[in-house]
């Protein structure tokens, strides 16, 4: 992990309410895994005083525009504007400096290749999965399942449907792809395929339970990237933990969705 | 110009400079090698620990707020036998003095812990917790009672001949009154002020947004009202002082030694920078090095009023 200066490069809207921010990294950026964030400091104020946590959704180098220079790094990440921070963020341009700590956490284990890798987000819960998605599709198919309130709420289809990879979309209003929950479409596409399969997913809290009910009643391996407040994002604070599995009042076993996770093996999380 | 001396010592305690970390803000010290020299450090105060291990609170277990974060962790931490076995061996190879900090729910379970960290050599001090706000037995009772107060620091006194560090809490009516119950007692030294209790509402759900429903307060947001409390207890107590509360840079720390601390703690600022306190000693000495300060001692209780 890396402590950094880094320059805006880019920072548009990707459908209404969300936005992309690419940024520059040192070199070291490229060893991140799908699954690993960072922490972004949106102001040098103490309000807001605390670093945001966000997913990385692509690495990538560009050639900077003046001569013979080298090509520089970046990292992207997505975000939604939700608050005071993301609301700072937003309003950045190209040039600006922002703070960051990265790669942070643990990410997915991408493992036998030969099982077909089902993909399931949300909002922008789709980062790291498309982070994800590059480096699966080179050696196994892949699908993608993605899920919204609104046609406005999805993210990135093009972007995966350009990897060559199934999209399947789901909003709660029917404005874009099947009417429900993206869960159900997962489940029914599921039963009508009988490959070895795993599950890889991020996004609301009551998506990831019921993709992990839903992986439990398949017998289908699943990981899911969790999201929490965080403070410290590097295991000091103790406020992101989440309850193991065994859990109890007696045999507590609380894990840091910073340093822990934030991906999980779905059956080592309780579900409340 | 000389380097300036950024020496300090308390209570037999010698430290390179006066920082050091706050306890519950700097894990045991390991989190944070990635980003920092531990070795350029003060002092470094590893999490509140118990005899048992503690499972800590529900979540949500923080939320920030403007200029600061509220958290009610619940003192969650690996319990001294763990502490002793997996910790120690990392903290043994600083070349910085490890203070620990703890607590128990009566006064025989802080004994008890006096006792066993006396034994441990890698141990250079220990700080009470007579102040965490977050559990019902976690210690508030002494935090707020002087007599209390008294007597916790006097059952830890008769375990161990280490120096003793009491953490005062701000949640009090007089802050000298308890400050001079822990001197009667015997303390080598006091740092203060732990955090603030207080509480965070969502409007719209009508509900606390922690689970505990109230947690201490800390950052930026409290440093006017630690730097008066220092200043207080300075000017009443003789024991040397560390300071804390909402310090994020050299001129904050510095403050609080003009209010009449040795030290200071860094606290919250780790969660933001963790490499910040090596910062906060660099720019500490080019503060002296410009005003031709040739020892940080100098500005020690240095306030002119």
């Amino acid at each position: 992990m890396r402590h950094f200066k880094s320059m805006v490069v880019l920072n548009e809207e990707v459908s209404p309410g969300y936005a992309r921010i690419r940024l520059t990294a040192p070199r070291v950026i490229m060893r991140a895994k799908p699954g690993q964030f960072v922490m972004i400091r949106v102001s040098e104020g103490i309000d807001p005083l605390l670093r945001r946590p966000f997913g990385i959704y692509d690495l990538g180098s560009f050639m900077p525009e003046y001569p013979d220079a080298p090509l520089q790094d970046y990292l992207e990440v997505l975000y939604k504007v939700v608050g005071k921070g993301t609301r700072i963020l937003s309003s950045l341009h190209h040039g600006d400096y922002l703070d960051i700590l990265a790669p942070l956490g643990t990410g997915f284990t991408q493992g036998n290749p030969e099982e077909e890798k089902i993909l399931v987000g949300g909002g922008v819960g789709l980062a790291p999965l498309y982070f994800l998605a590059k480096q699966l599709v080179k050696k196994s198919k892949v699908k993608v399942f993605i899920g919204g309130r609104r046609k406005e709420d999805i993210l990135s289809v093009t972007e995966f449907e350009r990897l060559g990879i199934d999209t399947y979309v789901a909003t709660d209003d029917g404005t874009l792809g099947a009417m429900g929950l993206v869960t159900e479409v997962m489940e029914s596409n599921l039963a009508n395929g009988d490959a070895k399969r795993s599950i890889f997913a991020c996004g609301p809290l009551p998506m990831l339970k019921s993709v992990a009910g839903i992986s439990e009643r398949w017998g289908v391996s699943c990981q899911v990237s969790l999201e929490a407040n965080m403070a410290c994002g590097v295991g000091a604070c103790l406020g992101c933990v989440t309850k193991g599995r065994n859990h109890s009042e007696q045999t507590p076993d609380y894990r840091c969705v910073c340093k822990d996770g934030p991906v999980f093996d779905s059956r080592e999380i309780m579900w409340e | 110009m000389k380097k300036p001396d950024l020496s300090v010592e308390i209570a037999g305690i010698k430290m390179r400079n006066p920082v050091m970390t706050a306890s519950g803000t700097f894990g045991y010290g390991e989190e944070f090698s990635p980003y920092l020299d531990l070795d350029t450090l003060g002092a470094i105060v590893t999490k509140g620990l118990s005899l048992a291990p503690r499972a800590g609170n529900p979540t949500p277990r923080i939320v920030e707020t403007p200029g600061g974060m509220l958290n009610a962790i619940g003192l969650q931490n690996v319990g001294i036998d763990a502490f002793i076995e997996k910790k120690i061996p990392f903290l043994r190879n600083l070349n910085t003095p490890v203070i620990v900090n703890f607590f128990g729910n009566s006064i025989d379970e802080y004994a008890e812990l006096a006792a066993r960290l006396d034994l441990v050599p890698e141990v250079a001090a220990m700080e009470i917790n007579i102040s965490c706000p977050n559990v019902k037995h976690g210690g508030i009772a002494f935090g707020v009672d002087p007599k209390a107060a008294f007597s916790v620091v006097k059952a830890v006194r008769e375990m161990t001949i280490k120096p003793i560090i009491v953490k005062l809490s701000p949640n009090v009516t007089d802050i000298v009154e308890m400050a001079q119950a822990c001197a009667e007692a015997d303390a080598d030294a006091l740092s203060l002020i732990n955090t603030l209790t207080g509480m965070a509402i969502d409007l719209d759900k009508r509900k606390p947004v922690l689970a505990n429903v109230t947690g201490g307060l800390s950052g930026p947001a409290l440093k006017p009202l630690a730097l008066r409390m220092v200043w207080q207890v300075s000017r009443a107590v003789k024991l040397p002082i560390i300071g804390i509360g909402g310090i994020t840079n050299a001129i904050d720390a510095l403050e609080f030694m003009l209010a009449g601390a040795t030290a200071v703690q860094i606290g919250t600022a780790n969660f933001i920078n963790p490499g910040i306190a090596q910062k906060i000693t660099e720019d500490m000495e080019l503060y002296l090095v410009k005003n031709g300060i040739t020892d940080v001692k100098e500005l020690v209780g240095a306030l002119e009023i």
